[in-house]
C-alpha cells in the first residue's frame, strides 16, 4: 500500500531511540508484521533500502517477523491459526470469533552501536 | 547492544485515532469511515442514508478525494454539513486530517458523521480514525469475487453494503458465492443489500444504523 510512508515512521522512531541510547549507528531493525495487514514484506524492504542510505541506518539488517492469523472461537473456546481468507471456526463451524494475531504492525527491537563497545 | 522498543508502527496515527474517538464519545456521535472503490456509489449511499435518518438525527459528512468538491458540493446541496478534503494524491485519510476537518464542526450538536474515504479497496483499511465503524460497499458491476481479492477491507469493516443489486441479473453477480466469501472473511458482518439511488433496501441499512446511533447517545 504505502510502505515508503510506513518505513518513514519506522525509522524515525528507530533513530529517535538510537540517538536517545547514544548510538553512532544502527545495525539491525526488527518488525513484527501480521499477515492480515496490507503491507507487503518486499515493498517494505526495498522502502527500508531506499530511506537508510546515507543515514545512521545505512546498511542496518531488516528483519520481519511475518505474523500469523490465530483466532478464538468464542462458542466452543477453540483456537487455531488460520489464512487471510478462513476466519470461521474449523472446529465448530462457529461465526462467532475473535482474532487474537496477524494484524500487528510493531517495531520489536533495534540492535545499535554504542561509541564504548 | 539491543534496544527492546514493542512500538506499533502506527503509533502516531493510532494515538490520535484515540483522541478522536474519545472526542467522538464525549460529544455523543457516531463516526462511520465508508470504504471502497471509485465509482461504487458511496455518494449515493450517503445521499441516501441522509434521506432516511435526517429527521431524528444531526448529520455531517467529510468527503475525502484526491482533488475537486464535486461531492461535498452534492452533500451541501441536501443542507447538511460538509468538510472536503483533498488529499493531493494520498490514497487514504489519516487521523490528522480528521482531526483539522472535525475543527469546522459543531460536534456537540451532531450525531452521525459519515467519513467517505478515498475510494480504494487497499490503503484505508489499516488506518484507524477514530470511528465506530467501518463500512465497506461493494458495488455489484466490480463483481462477486471481490472479497477473495481483497480481503482486508471487508475484514476491517463492521458491516457491508452491497449496492446497485437492481443491475445483479445484468452482471451475472452470484449473490451466495459473494456472501459466503464475507462470510468466511467477517462472519459477524451484516450485508445490506440496495440499491442507492432507487431507494431500494436502505430502510433495512437505516434502522441498523439508527440503532447504533442510538446505543451510544
Amino acid at each position: 500500500m504505502h510502505e515508503l510512508g510506513i518505513m518513514t515512521g519506522v525509522m524515525e522512531a528507530v533513530e529517535k531511540s538510537a540517538v536517545q541510547a547514544g548510538a553512532t549507528k544502527v545495525l539491525k531493525v526488527t518488525l513484527s508484521i501480521g499477515e492480515m495487514t496490507e503491507a507487503i514484506e518486499d515493498s517494505l524492504r526495498f522502502a527500508f533500502e531506499v530511506l537508510t542510505e546515507g543515514t545512521m541506518s545505512e546498511g542496518a539488517e531488516l528483519e520481519i517477523n511475518m505474523v500469523k492469523p490465530r483466532s478464538l472461537c468464542l462458542d466452543c473456546g477453540a483456537e487455531y491459526e488460520h489464512d487471510r481468507f478462513h476466519m470461521v471456526c474449523p472446529e465448530c463451524g462457529g461465526y462467532n470469533t475473535k482474532l487474537l494475531a496477524g494484524r500487528e504492525m510493531q517495531i520489536d527491537s533495534i540492535e545499535v552501536d554504542l561509541p564504548d563497545d | 547492544m539491543q534496544i527492546d522498543m514493542k512500538q506499533p508502527i502506527l503509533d502516531k496515527n493510532d494515538q490520535l485515532a484515540a483522541q478522536l474517538r474519545k472526542r467522538f464519545a464525549d460529544n455523543h456521535v457516531f463516526v462511520l469511515d465508508l470504504l471502497a472503490s471509485p465509482g461504487s456509489g458511496k455518494t449515493s449511499t450517503i445521499l441516501a442514508t441522509i434521506e432516511a435518518l435526517r429527521d431524528e438525527f444531526n448529520i455531517a459528512v467529510i468527503e475525502g478525494d484526491i482533488a475537486s468538491n464535486v461531492d461535498a458540493e452534492k452533500i451541501k446541496a441536501q443542507g447538511i454539513a460538509a468538510v472536503q478534503i483533498n488529499t493531493g494524491g494520498a490514497c487514504h485519510l489519516e487521523s490528522n486530517v480528521i482531526s483539522r476537518a472535525i475543527d469546522v464542526l459543531d460536534l456537540e450538536r451532531l450525531d452521525l458523521i459519515i467519513v467517505e474515504n478515498v475510494g480504494n479497496l487497499v490503503c484505508p483499511t489499516d488506518f484507524d480514525l477514530g470511528e465506530n465503524a467501518k463500512v465497506m460497499i461493494l458495488s455489484v458491476p466490480e463483481g462477486d469475487d471481490k472479497p477473495l481479492k481483497y480481503p482486508g477491507v471487508f475484514q476491517a469493516a463492521k458491516v457491508v453494503i452491497l449496492n446497485k443489486v437492481d443491475t445483479m441479473p445484468v452482471f451475472n453477480f452470484d449473490r451466495e458465492a459473494f456472501d459466503a466469501s464475507v462470510r468466511q472473511l467477517n462472519p459477524q458482518a451484516p450485508i445490506f443489500p440496495i440499491a442507492a439511488t432507487k431507494g431500494e433496501g436502505v430502510e433495512e441499512w437505516a434502522i441498523w444504523l439508527a440503532e447504533q446511533i442510538r446505543a451510544i447517545q
